[in-house]
Order: structure tokens, then sequence, then C-alpha cells
């Protein structure tokens, strides 16, 4: 039968299981929005490229499901640089489909040309460009093949206007179903070796101060559970890296919470002072690690990653597994149970209490509010996950209100938990909050988001409204860029270099409601229980409060930029001496 | 081998538009060294072989391997050691020959069973293949005259036999 690359994208997409798309039209990507309207894909329309991008990250991360975002040529394909950079530094799965001008017309500036391929390259796991439209459906079968396959990524597919246009010949040809892959140089390996599953074991016997450091790739490979099991069976404590809250729940006794800069004393110091790091879907990143050289120095590491360029890459291994981290870990489970029968490992009980001792000494703790100060932002989050449902689906902008949410939330579930991690993108709150809740639309939705976030990306709660995605967006409204403050604050000798936003312009309560949402602005704490309370009853749009928190409040602890986590500052109240 | 500064590696790629974009990026970005490189289509057109000589001085040759392994378009790379392989550059050259020197730069054309390409007043084309030692000991020895331009190739290499 005869089909032409339009029909072919939209018939392709469904076949992988598309549900919906994000995107915005334009000229070069039209003749595919027209067989989009007989389509069973539900297209959200965003008000900007880059909104549609981060709406299907923040839908992979919810769903597992990869996000799709549709987009034309040019500009909009250029606004797509920043969640694809962000989709690849937090390995999403995410396939992005743009438009590009006629096969006839690359490469002589057309308008809305841009080298799309040739710009997304060092951004995407990897990207093609359509040359023929007969490619079309093995093209898409591929994408999400790579998208979803190994170390998720990002994925995009340039296709130029004359080979989706219905009317143009050269879109024309006879239709076929892919099958397989013709893809010589991509074998992504998933299964241990049972070699170096016996090597980790033997180390896991040997050491008397174990610590499990776990990061994304336990969500991405769908492990919480066996992480779950492999923790309870060793009675061996476990961090979990921004990327990976909830992929061990905080409620668990073993649960240590987040490591690096921003993490508490007790994650910090016993990576810091453990002889093994039980290394399980983690890379190393400076944010953790602080300064490398003096990076937990007594630990042995067993690194276990479905990406081997990791090891060796920042930290050497002892021992390094590739494969999926999932099935590493059940593995590792097995040898352990046999390796147990006829070996003991050291007496753990002084790491033990050394660990909560650190607990008892160094909780994560605030000063209490005084008459005149705004808000505490930490009070709000407690507040907030206090009154919330315990599945409730948290996404975060990045800057101090970011670490805030990821220290006092407690995140007992995994896939609850949806933020920028590797790339620190302003403005990824509140539309990965709306692709969160157009994946899980059972689930509630919160952002919790900074006044400066907040501004760079708010225009999508107009989609939200008409789309019908009621989120609900906390706005930390502390009237500055509040993390580049802090760093001012600390590094540059109080010398404020343009971090004042204040905190009335916009009015955030009237900017909601002109969008379509419910606006309430809170200023005193007696106010902000009855005001989450109002906001969880809403559900027929979104919901923004503005609260109007102390802009002086700095988050602890920190482990300031380049030196040792051995460094690290508390909070004033708990003494730096130590 | 960390001693050795740089290595060769050869790297089959599909032959596909954009390859060696996504080669080259890929160094320039990690800030990976290249010292030579040679690319062209091998006996199946459906794939090319990229010659790369790393300067791994500029990063550890796990990670380039690496990191290479993970673009879509790269089939295989081998990494050849010096012990085990052969390798070969060819040099173009022009040069200038003041008088009273003709004789002098024959001889060592010839000495260096070189190729004389073409010849003109004072002027000379030579071309030597050979490995890449030979090949710097020829140019060290062209250097003497007056060189107009010079191309070099960069390597391309393969296993030796082993019997
Ligand atoms: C797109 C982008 N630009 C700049 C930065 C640098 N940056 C990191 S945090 C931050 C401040 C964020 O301000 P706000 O959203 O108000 O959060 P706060 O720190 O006040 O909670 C800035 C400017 C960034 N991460 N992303
Ligand atoms: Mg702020």
């Amino acid at each position: 039968m005869q089909t032409n690359g339009g029909k072919a994208l939209m018939k392709n997409l469904e076949a992988q299981g598309v549900e919906l798309v994000f995107g915005l039209p334009g000229g070069a990507i039209l003749p595919a929005y027209d067989p989009l309207i007989e389509s069973s894909i539900r297209h959200v329309l965003v008000r900007h490229e880059q909104g549609a991008g981060h709406m299907a990250e923040g839908y992979a991360h919810a769903t597992g499901r990869p996000g799709v975002a549709l987009v034309t040529s040019g500009p909009a394909a250029t606004n797509m640089v920043t969640p694809l950079a962000d989709a690849m530094l937090d390995s999403v799965p995410m396939v992005c489909i743009t438009g590009q001008v006629a096969s006839g017309a690359i490469g002589s500036d057309a308008f809305q040309e841009c080298d799309t391929t040739g710009i997304t390259m060092a951004v995407t796991k990897h990207n093609f460009l359509v040359t023929d439209a007969e490619q079309i459906p093995q093209v898409i079968h591929d994408a999400f093949y790579i998208a979803t396959t190994g170390r998720p990524g990002p994925v995009l597919v340039d296709i130029p206007k004359d080979l989706i246009d219905a009317n143009n010949p050269v879109s024309q040809f006879e239709d076929y179903e892919p099958s397989g892959h013709d893809l010589p140089g991509y074998k992504p390996e998933t299964e241990p070796n049972p070699q170096e599953i016996q090597d980790a074991a033997k180390l896991i016997f040997q050491s008397e101060r174990p610590i499990i450091y776990s990061g994304g790739g336990i969500l991405k490979a769908r492990a919480a559970e066996q992480l779950k099991d492999l923790a309870e069976l060793l009675d061996i404590h476990v961090v979990t890296t921004l990327m990976n809250r909830g992929g061990f729940p905080d409620n668990h006794p073993l649960a240590l919470g987040m490591p690096g800069m921003h993490g508490n004393y007790t994650a910090i110091t016993a990576i810091q002072q453990s002889d093994l790091l039980i290394t399980l879907g983690a890379r190393f990143d400076d944010r953790v690690t602080g300064k490398v050289d003096a990076f937990a120095p007594d630990a042995k590491v067993i690194h276990a990653d479905i990406d081997p360029a990791e090891f060796n890459k920042v930290r050497s291994a002892d021992v390094s597994i590739q494969g999926d981290v999932g099935r590493t870990i059940t593995e590792l489970i097995k040898a352990i149970k046999q390796m147990g029968e006829t070996e003991s490992h050291p007496d753990r009980s002084a790491w033990k209490s050394q660990i909560s001792g650190w607990n008892e000494k160094f909780p994560l703790v605030y000063d209490d509010w005084q008459a005149g100060e705004g808000l505490k932002p930490q009070h709000v989050i407690e507040q907030l996950r206090d009154n919330t449902p315990d599945d409730t689906i948290v996404a975060s902008g990045v800057g101090q209100h970011q670490m805030w949410a990821s220290q006092f939330w407690s995140f007992n579930h995994p896939y609850t938990w949806i933020n920028s991690g590797g790339l620190g993108t302003m403005g990824y709150a509140v539309p990965a909050a709306i692709g969160a809740k157009a994946g899980k639309p059972d689930r509630m939705v919160w952002a919790i988001d900074g006044d400066g976030c907040f501004q760079m990306t708010n225009q999508e709660l107009v989609t939200a409204r008409l789309e019908n995605f009621p989120v609900k967006i906390a706005v930390l409204n502390n009237g500055y860029l509040g993390m580049v403050r802090q760093w001012q604050e600390l590094f540059y000798d109080k010398r404020y270099s343009e971090v004042h936003l204040q905190s009335d312009l916009p009015d955030y309560k009237m900017l909601a409601e002109s969008m379509g949402c419910v606006g309430i602005r809170v200023e005193s704490p007696e106010e902000v229980k009855p005001a989450i309370e109002q906001a969880n009853e809403i559900n027929d749009r979104p919901v923004v409060i503005d609260f109007r928190t102390e802009s002086s409040e700095n988050i602890y602890p920190m482990v300031p930029a380049g030196k040792s986590n051995s460094e690290v500052i508390v909070h004033p109240s708990q003494g730096n001496e130590k | 081998m960390s001693s050795v500064r740089f290595h060769t590696l050869v790297v089959r790629v599909e032959n596909k538009p954009g390859v060696l974009a996504r080669v080259s990026g890929l160094f320039a970005r990690r800030g990976f060294n290249i010292e030579s490189l040679a690319v062209a289509p091998t006996d199946n057109d459906l794939f090319s072989r990229i010659t790369i000589v790393v300067d791994a001085e500029s990063a550890p040759l796990e990670q380039v391997v690496k990191q290479l392994n993970k673009l879509i378009n790269v089939v295989e790379i081998q990494e050849l050691s010096p012990e085990d392989s052969i390798s070969r550059e060819l040099i173009l050259a022009t040069v200038n020959v003041e008088e009273g020197r003709e004789d002098q730069i024959m001889r060592e054309i010839e000495s260096f069973e070189a190729n004389v390409l073409s010849v003109g007043d004072q002027k000379i084309v030579v071309s030597l293949s050979g490995t890449p030692e030979i090949v710097n000991d020829f140019e060290v020895v062209l250097e003497t005259y007056e060189i107009v331009e010079v191309q070099r190739t960069g390597i391309i290499a393969l296993s030796t036999i082993t019997s």
C-alpha cells in the first residue's frame, strides 16, 4: 500500500505506543500536523518549545515511557536545545521530531533553516536527518529503541518538509512495518559479568565500613525494589543522590538521604569515611565528590553502571560491573547469599553507631521563624510534605528551593521526584510538572519552584489550564536569585551583584489568575497550611501559591565548590569545629 | 601501555552523513587531542575506516575509546600497538633547490627511495610513503632546502600478520 511520509510518521509514532506529544507547529513541520488530526495521539499545544521539551522529560520521569516533542525547524529546533541537553545529562528517554526545510533547500540558508542535527549532535544520544521519505518508519523505530535502551537519552529526528508533504511525490512510498534494527554500532550490554559479581561480593565481605552510593541509574533501570532487597540483606546504609531521591525510601531505617554539595552531614561523611563504596547507577558527579582527590580517600570502589564510559572517568574502580543495574543487583544478591554460607564480614557495629551518632548530632535543621521575617522555606516544604498524599509527585526548579525540597521532602516512593540534576536548568519545574501530570493524571503533582525559575517558563500554565493539567505550583518567592545570592554572601564578601529580583513584580497572584489559574499569596506562617489545603481541593485548574519566603535564608550543609567533603559547613547552630 | 604518548586507533564507522563530524566533535568537546586523522571508505561501502592517532596525555586512552564507542555510528575500535602493527604515511612536498645542490637532493631522494613527481626550474615535487619515522626524517632533510609546500596524509595502519 502506498503511503506518504507525514502519514507514516503518525502511524509509526502510534505503533511505538505514543499517546501524547508536546509541541507547537510551524512551516516546516506543518505537513505532519495535518495527519495528526486523524491520529489517536493527543497533542499538547505548548507556549514555548522549551516547555514541550521539559514536559516530555517530566512525562518520561513520571511514567518511564519516552516523552515525545514535535516542533518545527530553525528557532523551534534551537528552543529545544536546552531540554535535549538536560535529557542528555540526566539520561532521560525522549524523542524529538523537528521539521526541516525542504531537502532541496538544505544548505541554502533558507527561511528558518538551521543545521539542527549539527547543533544537537553534542546534546543527543543520537540524531537522524531523514534523507528519503521511505526511511521514516525505520528511523522512528530506531529512534525509540536508542532512546529507551542502554543508557537512556534523547534522540532527535530531523525531517525535511517535502518528505512529509502528502502532496509532494517524493513523500510517497510503499508502506512497510519496520522490523529489527540495522545498527551495527549499537549493542547495549545488560548482563553483568559473573566474575565481576563474585569480585564485588568478595569486597563487600571484606569491608568494615561499607556504604551504598545509589544514583539515578536505579530509577532508570526500575530497580528500586532490588536496591531495597540488597540493602536489607546486607544491612548497609544507602545514600541517594539528587537523581535517585525516591529510589530508596527516605522513611527506611537504612536511608541516609542525599550526599553532595548540599547533602546532609551524615550522607556526606559516611561516604567520606567509608572503606567501600557500593556504587549503583551513580557517576561521581562533581556535586557529589567535591574535590575529587580528597573524595572518600580510604574507600575501595565497586562501580555498577550500564555505561562503561563512566568507569574510571572520575574515580577509578576496584571492581566495575557493566550491565543493567537491576540485573546486577539481583546477581549480587545471589552471590552474597551463597558466599554468606561460608564467609562472614568484619564487625560493623562501630561503623553503624558512628553513623547513627552523626545522624543525631547533625540532623537537618533551620532557625525558628522570628516575627518580621519572611516565611522559612524549609517550613513551607515541611508543611507541603505533611499535607499532601505520600505519593505526591514533586517537580522542582534549580536553586536553593530545589536543595531544600530534596532535603526536607520525604521521598518514600520511586518516581516522585522530578528535577534537573545534571544541567541545572532554571525553568524546569513548571513544564516538567505539567508533563508528569499528563503522564500520571491521577496523582497529585506539586512543583516547588523559585521566583527566578518561575519567571523563565510560567507561560506554560496557560497550556496546563487549557489542556486540563491541574498542577500546583509553590513559588518560594525570596525576591532573589537565592542560590547565587548565597554564593556572593559567602564567597564574594557580600558584594551582591545582579541577584535581586524583588518579590512584588510580577504580582504572582494576578499573573496566575491572568493565566486561568488560582493565585494565592501567603505571607505568614499560620496561612501556610490552609493555603496548601485550599490548593489540594482545587482540581479543575492549576494553582499557584506565592509563598513570601525569607530572602536571607541560606542552604546548609554546604561543601564549597572545589573543597573536600571533609570541609562541609553545617548549619551555624551546629558549630563548625567538629 | 601508559608510557606511550601516541596511540593509534582504527575506528570502523558506518558510512553515514555527518559521521566524521560526530567523531571530531566528540574529540573537541571532551578535550581529547588528535595528532592525526585519516579517513576513507573500505572495501565494503557501508563502512569507512578512520585511523586516529590520539595524544593520550590529553585524556586516558580508556576514556577516549569508551566515549567513541558510545557513538551509535561507531561499529568497532581497534587499538594498534606499535609492535604489532604496520603504519604508513604519505608525504608530498614542493621544494626549492638552490643552484649547486641539485645532485645532493637527488642523492637524498634516492637514499630514501622517494619519488620525484614533477621537476621545474630550481623546483621539485617529491613524494614518499613510509613509516611515520622515515617520513619525519625525510621532512627534516627537505627542510635543509626551502620547502614551498608540504602535505602529509596522517597515519594509516593495519595489524601485522601473526603466524
Ligand atoms: C538557565 C539558568 N540560568 C542561570 C542559572 C544559574 N543559577 C543557578 S540557581 C540560580 C538562582 C535561581 O533563583 P530562584 O529560581 O529564585 O531560586 P532560589 O535559589 O532563590 O531558590 C541561578 C541564577 C541556571 N542554573 N540556569
Ligand atoms: Mg529566588
